[in-house]
């Protein structure tokens, strides 16, 4: 049956866009930061996972072989798990099944991305996402898909770009706080900000989407004997969730993520949760871009279909509300950064901080003592979900 | 709680696969494993792929995993590695009890690159490695050069390997690549990388394999034989091909585990059988000492002496390896896993052992990678 | 707490010792009995899609298994080079992030013939050059027609169709 997996300690880099350390280094840093917090040593661990998104980024074939040395995985059980922009989330949950499975005991995770060696600019390592037979030839672009997809989410529920700028409005603000904030991209903006920033693909403003990011992440899990004999407070792991819908995205109504509805339902069944808006106290959806995270809170039944940005204009959100639900108090992709898997790593390292009241100036007003971190990746296809306890 | 494959598939190995997308070619191998089970897809549980999305030539190759696999909107997710590491993945999350039916494909496509050694660079070190212009190749050509000298062996003692595992593959009758060849023809081979010649390479090719895995309640309801997953393991040794010893370490570590698991304290007593990724010709002796079936320095005279032959005490590679079936990527663990299954069950026709109980199944990443998984199947009942 | 990381600049960066790689990644893929089939269709000037009888879904880009009902599909329907747009946007970016001064229009479309919210990526034409007038003139729901290409140059390919243009409606 399964074990009771429990985080100790979390490592994180500072978020660049440009960072002068290797992949292998970033990891390392990361890695040994998370294995200082949790107070234990490399020999320690019984095996290491890694998560990094396309092996295009760093330009190399085999990636998490090649970052395995800067994870700490050397002569040790180690996998890659790979679901495109869902890995940072996905490896908690790679990392959990590995200790739920009884077969280790203590597992180090590791979130790893590189993006500024591809040149002439990361964007273009994207193209290779989409069908080659039917999709590539057209000069595809990454934009297309979330443009397209914004503009079926405002179209279907008449929602205003205005609302939408929030989003960047909110997070912008919050990622001020965050230690690791990559330079320039946080800040005091308006809604007027956003909506006067370059258009790059309408309906997508310029300020409404996250940055290209260098950096890694790192925690430590471990099974339920070992968290009671090394702290007195773990954060517990209480549901998991993950799911795939099909390739076939242009088969899809893009209004509505099913399958981060999926995974959610999988991890709140799994904790036990019957209604996720009274018992999830923080939330860290993915906001690679403005709008998503509220497409994003709708999958994860936190509000209905349409009902998001209509509660983000009273302050449901809002990192101080006091009768909502703060979402992305990390400032999430839009605020800190997005090196794409060390990302999803980084929410679910502001979860368990939030729950541990260790989150400084970035703590939520309201008392937690769960929450949920959330990633979504590859065609508008993938959701990963997350549920921490204390 | 005991973890069984009940199922396999496979779209068998060929040279060039031009009349079916990957799509289309995976499909074939999910409906046979879902046959053989006894299953539909919307019974599993949970669906894990294995591939590297340089070899697909797609970013993201995970996207492309469901729709033939039947798991649309179901949870799938990709791992990087070997097949025996992918199944370890499956193994672990039935192990959790959330989950009651697994699936792990792999699948290849190497038809479909045009310059494969292009794709085997991107994986050598950026800065250290590639900026040589070295055809890859070399990474093996060293390791077996340092393997050979190490243990006093030959150019004849590897090529046995590739007698052994061609004459299997051409007895068995699936593979395109079978042939009577003698360890001295081999030798006549173009060279590749001294010592490492063209013959002593697995010859690329194409198919699709998909396995189904359940816990023990679920392999009870089926007829027939329970091939039970005995013990499993997979480790990384280092990607700094300047570290290496020649030794196989990755592979030492995973059958530690697996073996432990399995109960095993003396493998060469208590399997019956392996299949063993031989990839290189002298990866199959490598890879034997690295998991403790010849001590250091004795697997080639064992190999000569017939130890390893399919009427020897312990056959290697009954239905050929990777030399005799084709070098399948990421897919090599599982056709080895598919063929051991397949002797277990009393199915492998012309290169059927006498009840054998007790399979171990090694498999390593490929090149340049330092990484592999071992399996210890049993049959029961 | 110490976050590790040394930022550098664009500047920095370019000074910074680096090695540069340009790999030869070419590959030939199959494309399959569906696809085929397909593009050959597509050299003829006819857009093909495949249905599934079991749930009766008129599938495209068209496959040779049903996803979801997981079993062979039946049958080869020709759609109509016609349908309606489902999403659409207005793409100043190329796929280098360097900027375009005209937009390009990728839209989903659902072709006549195919099941519900069953479209196909494909690019608008002749709907403005600029970001006003583009979102003046397309609408989601409108109907567009196809553009193809003459039919000596066709090669077997989504591009055998320029792009995707309005339909005038008759008054």
């Amino acid at each position: 049956m399964a074990q009771k997996v429990a985080v100790l300690g979390a490592g994180l880099t500072k978020f660049m866009r440009r960072a002068k350390e290797t992949g292998k280094e970033l990891s390392f840093e990361a890695a040994r930061m998370a294995l200082e917090e949790a107070n234990m040593d490399i020999s320690e661990i019984d095996c290491v996972v890694m998560a990094t998104a396309p092996d295009m980024f760093d330009g190399v074939h085999m990636k998490g072989d090649w970052l395995s040395d800067g994870a700490g995985a050397k002569r040790k059980p180690y996998m890659r798990s790979y679901v495109g922009g869902g890995s940072g989330v996905f490896a908690i949950i790679h990392g959990w099944y590995l200790v739920a499975s009884g077969l280790f005991d203590t597992c180090l995770v590791v979130a790893e991305e590189k993006m500024s060696s591809t040149m002439p600019h990361p964007q273009g390592a994207f193209n290779a996402i989409y069908d080659q037979f039917l999709e590539r030839p057209l000069g595809v672009n990454l934009l297309w898909i979330f443009s397209l997809e914004m503009m079926r989410y405002m179209h279907v529920h008449k929602i205003p770009l205005e609302t939408i700028a929030l989003v960047s409005v909110k997070n912008k603000k919050n990622g001020l706080d965050h230690p690791c904030t990559q330079k320039g991209i946080a800040g005091n903006y308006t809604v007027k900000d956003v909506l006067n920033s370059e258009v790059i693909a309408y309906p997508v403003h310029r300020l409404m989407v996250s940055p290209v990011t260098d950096a890694a992440a790192a925690i430590v899990i471990t099974s339920e004997h070992e968290a009671k004999r090394r702290t007195d407070k773990p954060i517990w792991i209480e549901g998991v969730g993950w799911c795939l819908d099909t390739s076939y995205w242009t088969n899809r109504d893009l209004y509505y993520p099913k399958y981060v509805e999926y995974a959610a339902r999988m991890a709140y069944e799994m904790a036990g949760i019957k209604d996720p808006r009274k018992e999830i106290h923080v939330v860290e959806p993915y906001d690679p871009f403005a709008y998503k995270e509220l497409h994003h809170l709708e999958g994860l039944l936190l509000a209905d279909k349409g009902e998001a940005p209509k509660l983000l204009e009273k302050g449901f959100w809002d990192r101080d509300t006091k009768d909502g639900i703060p979402s992305c108090p990390s400032g999430g992709l839009l605020g800190v950064g997005n090196p794409i898997a060390a990302a999803g790593l980084m929410k679910v390292i502001e979860i368990y901080l939030q729950l541990k009241g260790e989150a400084g100036k970035r703590q939520v007003r309201r008392e937690v003592k769960r929450g949920l971190a959330q990633a979504w990746g590859d065609l508008m296809q993938v959701g990963t979900v997350v549920i921490l306890s204390k | 709680m005991n973890v069984y494959i009940i199922g396999i598939g496979l779209s068998a190995p060929k040279k060039i696969s031009p009349e079916v997308s990957f799509r289309e070619m995976i499909y074939e191998a999910a409906e046979k494993a879902y046959l053989d089970a006894g299953i539909e897809p919307k019974d599993v549980d949970t669906f894990v792929s294995v591939s590297e999305d340089y070899e697909e030539g797609t970013a993201i190759f995970d996207e492309y995993v469901p729709d033939q696999l039947g798991a649309v909107l179901k949870p799938v997710h990709t791992i990087c590695a070997d097949g025996i590491t992918g199944l370890a993945s499956v193994f672990a999350q039935i192990k959790t009890g959330h989950f009651k039916i697994g699936v792990i494909e792999a699948h290849s496509k190497l038809s479909n690159i045009k310059h494969h050694f292009h794709v085997h660079a991107m994986a050598l070190d950026p800065v250290y490695v590639r900026p040589l212009e070295v055809n890859p190749y070399f990474v093996a050509g060293l390791e077996m050069g340092m393997f050979l000298d190490s243990r006093g062996y030959d150019e004849l003692d590897t090529a046995q390997v590739v007698a052994k595992n061609k004459a299997n593959a051409l007895l068995f009758g699936r593979s395109p690549f079978g042939s009577f060849i003698s360890p001295e023809e081999v030798l006549l081979s173009q060279p590749v990388s001294d010592p490492l010649r063209e013959l002593d390479i697995a010859p690329n090719a194409d198919g699709a394999c998909v396995i189904v895995v359940a816990t023990e309640e679920i392999a009870k309801e089926r007829r027939g034989d329970l091939i039970k997953i005995a013990g499993i393991g997979f480790a990384e040794f280092t990607p700094n091909i300047e570290r290496w010893e020649g030794d196989a370490d990755y592979l030492r570590v995973a059958a530690q585990k697996a073996y432990s698991m399995a109960g095993i304290r003396n493998p060469l007593n208590d399997v019956d059988f392996a299949e063993i990724d031989d990839t290189f010709s002298y990866k199959e002796l490598q890879h034997l000492e690295a998991i403790g079936l010849a001590r250091f320095g004795e697997s080639a005279d064992l190999m000569r002496e017939g130890f390893y032959d399919l009427s020897g005490q312990l056959p290697v590679n009954t239905t050929g390896g990777n030399i005799g079936n084709g070098n399948l990527s990421l897919m090599n663990g599982l056709r080895a896993v598919y063929d051991a299954v397949l002797q277990l069950r009393g199915d492998a026709g012309n290169v059927q052992l006498e009840n054998p109980e007790t399979a171990l199944i090694a498999s390593w990443k490929g090149l340049p990678s330092s990484s592999g998984g071992v399996l210890i199947l049993r049959r029961e009942g | 707490m110490k976050f590790e990381g040394t930022p550098l600049d664009s500047k920095q960066f370019a000074k910074e010792l680096n090695v540069e790689w340009k790999g030869k990644l070419e590959y030939e893929w199959d494309c399959g009995i569906a696809l085929s089939k397909f593009m050959e269709g597509l050299k003829e000037g006819k857009i093909l899609a495949r249905k599934c009888y079991a749930c009766g879904r008129v599938m495209i880009p068209p496959r040779m298994f049903c996803e979801s009902c997981f079993r062979p599909t039946d049958e080869w329907v020709e759609l109509k080079d016609e349908g309606e747009i489902l999403t659409f946007s207005v793409s100043f970016v190329n796929w280098d992030a360097s900027r375009r001064k005209k937009p390009e229009v990728p839209a989903v479309i659902r072709l006549e013939g195919a099941s519900e919210n069953m479209g196909i990526l494909h690019k608008l034409g002749e709907v403005g050059d600029t970001l006003e007038e583009v979102l003046k003139n397309v609408k989601i729901g409108m109907k567009v027609k196809a553009v193809w290409k003459k039919e000596k140059e066709r090669e077997g390919a989504i591009t055998d169709i320029l792009y995707f243009k309005p339909v005038k409606r008759k008054k």
